[in-house]
C-alpha cells in the first residue's frame, strides 16, 4: 500500500447499457496523488473526466482496479474527508443561499455558532455576501456554482474534487476565483483534483496536469508545471506558462480532433 | 391588477351581461334559463334560509374523503412504482390510458355492493382523482436531477434523509400539480355521482330541481357549485404562487 493520499490502480469504468453494447468510458488509469497536491485533469469532451471523479469519490464503482483514499479502499460510500463539486448545478432550489451552504454542516450536527461563522466566511470568500438570503432561482449559473463550492468548502474536506467548477464564469472571474482557490489550498493544505476544459486554468493552478486521451480516457502524459507553492494568476505572464500550455495543447490537439469526429459520427473508435 | 386579469374579468362580465340581456329580452325562454341576476338572488335566498347547509356539508365531506384517499394512495403508489422499474414498465401504458375509461359506468356496481349511501360516490371521486396524483408523483420523482441524488450521497445521507430532505422538496412542485388536479377530479366524481343517483348532496339537489322543473333552484345551485370550485381553485393557485415565491420564482 502506497502512502499516497489518493491511489488508483488499473481503474476502468464500463457502463452497461440496456439493449446496447457496454460503453468503455474510462481507463485503465494508474494515478497517485500525494497529500496537499493540486492536480488538474484536462481532456477532450466526453473522454470520461466526470466518470473518473465519480469513481474516485465512490459514487460509481470501478469496473476493474482499485481506488483508495488515505490508504482505505473506496467502495460505494463517499469517505467523510471528501468534498465534491459537480459539473451540473447541484444547489437546492428550495433553500436560500446560506441554508444551502450550511446544509452539510447541519447534517453533521455542527453547533449553530460555528456553522454561522463558517457560512459567513464562505459567503465572503465566494462574493455572495449580498445574496445570503436569495434563492438559487434568483442567481446566475456562475453564482449557483459558487454556492455549491461554498457548500463543499465549509466542511473543510481533506480531498476536494472539482468538476469544471468555473465553467459558467467569465474569464476574469475565473482568474480571480482561481486565485481564491489557490489561497484556500495553501491555507487548508487540502489535496485538490480539478477537472477543467480550460488549459490555461489547468496550467496556472496545478502542480501537475493529467492529460487524458479520447474515450476511454487514459492519461497520455502527466505534465509537471514546477510552480512554487506561493503562485497566483500573475504567473500567466511568465514564459514558463507558455511552455506548459503549449505542451498541453500539443498533447490534446490530436485527441480533441478524434473526440470531435466520434461525436459528429465521422469515425468510430 | 395586471392587464391579463383585467381582460379576464372584462370577458367574464361581458359574457354574464350578454346572457342577462338575452334572458331579459326573452331571446332565451324562461323555462330554458333564468337571468343570472335571478340565479344570484335565488341562491342568496337559499343560503339565507340555510337550506344548502346539509347538502353542502355532505358533498364537501365526500369530496374531502375521496381527495384525502386519492392523495395518500396516489402518492404511495407513485413512489412504489417509481422504485421498481419492472412494475413501472407494466403500469405506464395502463396509467396513460386510464382517463379513457368512463369511471361512472362502475357506479351502479358500487351501489349494489355498498348500498345507496355516500361510499359509492366517494369511491368514484377517488377513482377519478387517484390516477392524476399517481402520474404527477411519478413525473415529479422522474425529474429529481441525478446530481441532487449524488449530492445526497456525498453528504452520506441515508434513504430516509435523502427522501425527506432532497427528493420530496425537489419533486414538490409536481406533487402540488397532482394535488390540484385531484381536487378538481374528486369534485367531478362526487357531484357527478350525486347527480346520477344518490340520497343527498349538491349534485342530488340539482338533479331533483331539474326533474321538478324548478329552474330557480337548479340554476342557483349550479351557480353555487361554480363559485365554490372557483374559490377552491383560486386559493390553490394563490398557495402555489406563494410556495414558488418562497423559492425565489416570480
Ligand atoms: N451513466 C452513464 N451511462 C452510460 N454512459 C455514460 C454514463 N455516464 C457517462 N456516460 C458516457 O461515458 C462517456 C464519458 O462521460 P463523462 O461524463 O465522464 O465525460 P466527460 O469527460 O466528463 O465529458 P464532458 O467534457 O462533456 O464533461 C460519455 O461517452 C458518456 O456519454
Ligand atoms: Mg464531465
Amino acid at each position: 500500500m502506497s502512502d499516497a493520499h489518493v491511489a488508483l490502480k488499473g481503474v476502468t469504468r464500463v457502463y452497461q447499457r440496456a439493449g446496447q453494447e457496454p460503453l468503455e468510458a474510462l481507463g485503465p488509469i494508474d494515478l497517485d496523488l500525494s497529500a496537499g497536491e493540486f492536480f488538474a485533469v484536462v481532456g477532450p469532451s466526453g473522454c470520461g473526466k466526470s466518470t473518473l471523479l465519480d469513481v474516485i469519490a465512490g459514487l460509481s464503482q470501478a469496473s476493474a482496479g482499485t481506488v483508495s483514499i488515505e490508504g482505505k479502499p473506496v467502495r460505494g460510500v463517499v469517505p467523510e474527508s471528501v468534498g465534491v463539486v459537480f459539473q451540473d448545478d447541484a444547489s437546492f432550489p428550495w433553500l436560500t443561499v446560506e441554508d444551502n451552504i450550511a446544509f452539510g454542516l447541519n447534517r453533521q450536527g455542527m453547533d449553530a455558532a460555528e456553522t454561522n461563522r463558517r457560512v459567513a466566511q464562505a459567503l465572503a470568500l465566494m462574493g455572495l455576501n449580498d445574496f445570503a438570503r436569495a434563492y438559487p432561482a434568483q442567481l446566475s449559473g456562475g453564482m449557483r456554482q459558487r454556492v455549491c463550492i461554498a457548500r463543499t468548502l465549509v466542511l473543510q474536506p481533506r480531498l476536494i474534487l472539482l468538476d469544471e467548477p468555473f465553467g459558467a464564469l467569465d474569464q476574469q472571474t475565473r482568474l480571480l476565483m482561481g486565485d481564491e482557490l489557490l489561497n484556500l489550498w495553501r491555507k487548508t493544505g487540502a489535496t485538490i483534483l480539478l477537472i477543467t476544459h480550460a488549459l490555461d486554468e489547468a496550467a496556472m493552478l496545478s502542480d501537475r496536469v493529467g492529460v487524458m486521451s479520447a474515450r476511454p480516457g487514459r492519461f497520455l502524459e502527466i505534465v509537471e508545471t514546477g510552480w512554487p507553492r506561493g503562485r497566483d494568476s500573475t504567473i500567466v505572464a511568465s514564459p514558463d506558462f507558455g511552455r506548459v500550455t503549449g505542451r498541453l495543447w500539443s498533447l490534446l490537439r490530436a485527441e480533441s480532433l478524434k473526440a470531435m469526429q466520434y461525436q459528429t459520427g465521422a469515425a468510430r473508435p | 391588477m395586471k392587464l391579463a386579469t383585467k381582460l379576464r374579468v372584462a370577458v367574464l362580465m361581458g359574457a354574464v351581461g350578454l346572457v342577462e340581456t338575452l334572458c331579459q329580452t326573452g331571446a332565451i325562454a324562461r323555462f330554458t334559463m333564468i337571468p343570472p341576476s335571478e340565479m344570484a338572488s335565488s341562491l342568496w335566498r337559499l343560503l339565507y334560509a340555510g337550506k344548502l347547509q346539509t347538502d353542502m356539508t355532505r358533498t364537501l365531506l365526500a369530496v374531502c374523503a375521496a381527495l384525502t384517499a386519492a392523495i395518500v394512495v396516489g402518492f404511495v403508489a407513485g413512489a412504489v412504482v417509481h422504485a421498481i422499474p419492472r412494475v413501472r414498465r407494466t403500469i405506464d401504458p395502463l396509467l396513460s390510458a386510464y382517463y379513457s375509461v368512463p369511471v361512472f359506468v362502475f357506479y351502479p356496481m358500487f351501489i349494489v355492493l355498498f348500498g345507496l349511501n355516500d361510499i359509492p360516490k366517494i369511491i368514484i371521486g377517488f377513482l377519478y382523482a387517484v390516477a392524476a396524483m399517481t402520474i404527477n408523483t411519478l413525473n415529479g420523482l422522474d425529474r429529481v436531477a441525478p446530481v441532487l441524488l449524488k449530492t445526497a450521497r456525498v453528504f452520506r445521507m441515508g434513504r430516509a434523509a435523502t427522501g425527506f430532505r432532497v427528493v420530496l422538496p425537489a419533486a414538490a412542485p409536481y406533487l402540488f400539480t397532482g394535488v390540484k388536479l385531484a381536487v378538481a377530479y374528486s369534485f367531478i366524481g362526487v357531484v357527478g355521482s350525486e347527480f346520477i343517483l344518490s340520497s343527498g348532496g349538491l349534485g342530488y339537489q340539482i338533479g331533483f330541481a331539474y326533474h321538478n322543473f324548478d329552474n330557480r333552484t337548479m340554476y342557483a345551485l349550479i351557480l353555487f357549485i361554480l363559485g365554490l370550485v372557483m374559490i377552491v381553485n383560486m386559493s390553490l393557485h394563490a398557495w402555489e404562487k406563494m410556495l414558488m415565491a418562497r423559492r425565489g420564482y416570480q
